[in-house]
């Protein structure tokens, strides 16, 4: 069944009266040819004015389209010789992330990346993308061998936040983010992050410090979710809507702030209509960005990183 | 009189003084401990450092009143402190509750930075006032920690943080998550540097602060009974369905699973302090 958004309704409205009509034609000796090209070309009009004036709510909805596509299906797509790697050495393996080596245009890469399940029962084993401490431990592994080995870092992101959990806290969940952001501050390797999906708080930083973030046009990325925010700040949960607006989350805001660097364009409705031309979409960006950090020496690398971060701005003298 | 008010439990509130003991106590002369409702005069209660002496409940200190119990007399030099938000996101209500938390704290922000001495050893020193926005890192708490770190850097001082936060400033957006990410790179240029850094964690320290720079230092300090965690505990119970024990996130629960290093009273922090950074000056003149 397909999951219809609310903002697309008119449109699929639409869709669904000249399949109608074009199935009456079929059936019988009506002229109907005339009305459903003028309907077809309403249509157009209409997904154009849609989908050229998404709200950031409309986005929101977009981002958390259970048919998009996850780290998995993007890294079927751009790499070759993919070889997950799992375990922190520490305590387990956290599903949540997935984490491996793989070519990037023939280059050998490291690939750290939050995997949305994409059912329920994978997304219970997933435990829907929020990771545990070990799962920024078994990223920070990862990391460590990517320098060791001189592997550029390709980052994806997709997950609501860290796991809030008993676990998590008694493993140290702050600390294990707090470790991640530490060590990413001088790796030295290029490490390029992209936010597939939505990009929740320090859940989503733990592995996405970087030389280049990189949003999907319809990716969100955000200090809390609009809803917990809502509910934080105006005591109630259904203003998320503004809440969202408020928060400047959408990848178009947080150019515009400076916090990433590119947007990704998104095939016309969303990531999920297209996924081999979306990771086509993908591929041109990453491959331009690849190339371009990997001419850059080791320390010119860290110090443009730390300046980048270092020199976000939000306060005056 | 109705039923409902005969039946009514007595509450258990602190004792309100009688007329005539109020009158014996002119206003703003005492303070009332918050976890057993023992009052006290005003000096004593300053002498204690807002322990109270009947059962031992370390009270919130504003910036000012823990440089003043931890900082030798007339030794703080403050730094960076004309910095302001600029409000980036022009977020709702955000710039009348910085005005209305200027006025009530004196504060331009929730984070004093500065140096000075501590029985004679130079430092650095940040605290965080959770009086102003509960004490929540934005731009201008990033800002000053990781100015703090690069300048004890450059001067070779060892730093001490005093951490509180309820978090994130979610007014200041994505601006404020990258503050996780500013402070923890300062750290780690100040750490390659050789530089030292003690994070004593104070109630409450959650969020974005325990998932940066707090949970990196060198040496982790945490004053008794304080809240030390990542996620809420109402987020955690909703999340797990489960009620969390009293215990849980305390100082004492983070020494138990590895995170600090000591639970420290806060009348001995000024001693553990002076000895820690007496250990490192050692280290410097013999090397």
């Amino acid at each position: 069944m397909r999951q219809v958004l609310s903002f697309e309704k008119p449109i699929h409205e639409l869709k669904d009266k000249i399949a109608e009509l074009k199935k009456m034609a079929a059936g019988s000796e009506l002229e109907l040819d005339a009305e459903i090209s003028r309907m077809e070309s309403r249509l157009k009009k209409l997904e154009l004015d849609i989908y050229h004036s998404l709200t950031t709510w409309d986005r929101v909805q977009i981002a958390r389209h259970p048919d998009r596509p996850t780290a998995l299906d993007y890294i079927g797509e751009l790499f070759t010789s993919f070889v997950e790697l799992h375990g922190d050495r520490l305590y387990r393996d956290d599903p949540a992330i997935v984490s491996g080596i793989a070519k990037y245009k023939g280059v050998p890469v490291t690939i750290i990346a939050q995997q949305r399940g994409k059912n329920t029962k994978d997304n219970l084993f997933r435990n829907f993308a929020s990771p545990h401490p070990e799962g920024y431990r078994k990223a920070l592994r990862q990391m460590k061998l990517a320098e060791k080995f001189n592997r550029p870092i390709i980052s994806l992101i997709d997950t609501k936040g860290a796991h809030p959990g008993k676990g998590a806290e008694e493993r140290g969940q702050g600390e294990a983010i707090a470790r991640n952001l530490l060590e990413m501050t001088d790796l030295t390797v290029p490490i390029i992050a992209i936010v597939i999906g939505e990009g929740g708080s320090g859940g989503a930083l733990g592995i996405g410090l970087a030389d280049s973030v990189q949003m999907l046009e319809n990716a969100t990325y955000s200090v809390i979710s609009p809803e917990g925010a809502a509910s934080i700040l105006w005591k109630d949960a259904a203003l998320a809507e503004k809440a969202a607006t408020s928060l400047k989350i959408t990848a178009k805001d947080l150019k515009a702030l400076k916090i990433i660097d590119e947007i990704i364009p998104e095939v016309k409705g969303g990531a999920h209509r297209d996924l081999s031309m979306q990771a086509a979409y993908l591929d041109a960006y990453l491959e331009s960005t690849f190339n371009r950090l990997r001419k850059i020496d080791k320390q010119t690398l860290i110090d443009n990183r730390w300046n980048k971060y270092n020199n976000l701005g939000g306060f005056t003298e | 009189m109705s039923l409902k008010t005969i039946f009514k439990k007595k509450k258990k509130y602190a004792q309100i003084p009688t007329e005539k003991a109020k009158q014996e106590i002119p206003e703003g002369l005492v303070e009332k401990c918050k976890h057993c409702g023992k009052i006290y005069y005003e000096k004593e209660w300053r002498q204690q450092l807002k322990v109270c002496p009947n059962c031992g409940t370390h009270h919130i200190m504003s910036a000012y009143e823990r440089i003043d119990a931890t900082v030798d007399d007339d030794s703080f030099e403050e730094w960076f402190e004309t910095l302001i938000s600029t409000d980036p996101l022009e977020f709702p209500d955000y710039q009348e509750k910085l005005v209305s938390d200027r006025e009530k704290t004196g504060l331009k922000d929730a984070v004093v930075a500065g140096r000075a001495t501590i029985n004679g050893y130079s430092a650095a020193i940040v605290v965080m006032d959770t009086r102003f926005r509960m004490a929540s890192m934005g731009a201008v708490a990033g800002e000053k920690i990781a100015r703090t770190l690069e300048t004890a850097r450059t001067e070779l001082l060892p730093v001490i943080i005093f951490t509180a936060s309820g978090g994130a400033r979610m007014q200041e957006g994505m601006l404020s998550l990258m503050q996780m990410a500013k402070t923890s790179m300062a750290v780690k240029r100040f750490s390659n540097s050789g530089g030292c850094l003690i994070n004593v964690f104070t109630h409450p320290t959650t969020g974005g602060v325990t998932a940066s720079f707090a949970s990196i230092g060198d040496y982790h300090f945490a004053e008794p009974k304080a809240l030390i965690g990542f996620a809420g505990r109402r987020i955690i119970e909703q999340t797990i369905r489960e009620t969390l024990p009293e215990d849980f996130q305390t100082a004492e629960f983070q020494l138990e699973h590895g995170q600090v290093d000591r639970v420290v009273h806060r009348h001995e922090l000024k001693n553990l302090l002076t000895t820690v950074l007496d250990l490192h000056s050692a280290e410097v003149t013999e090397s």
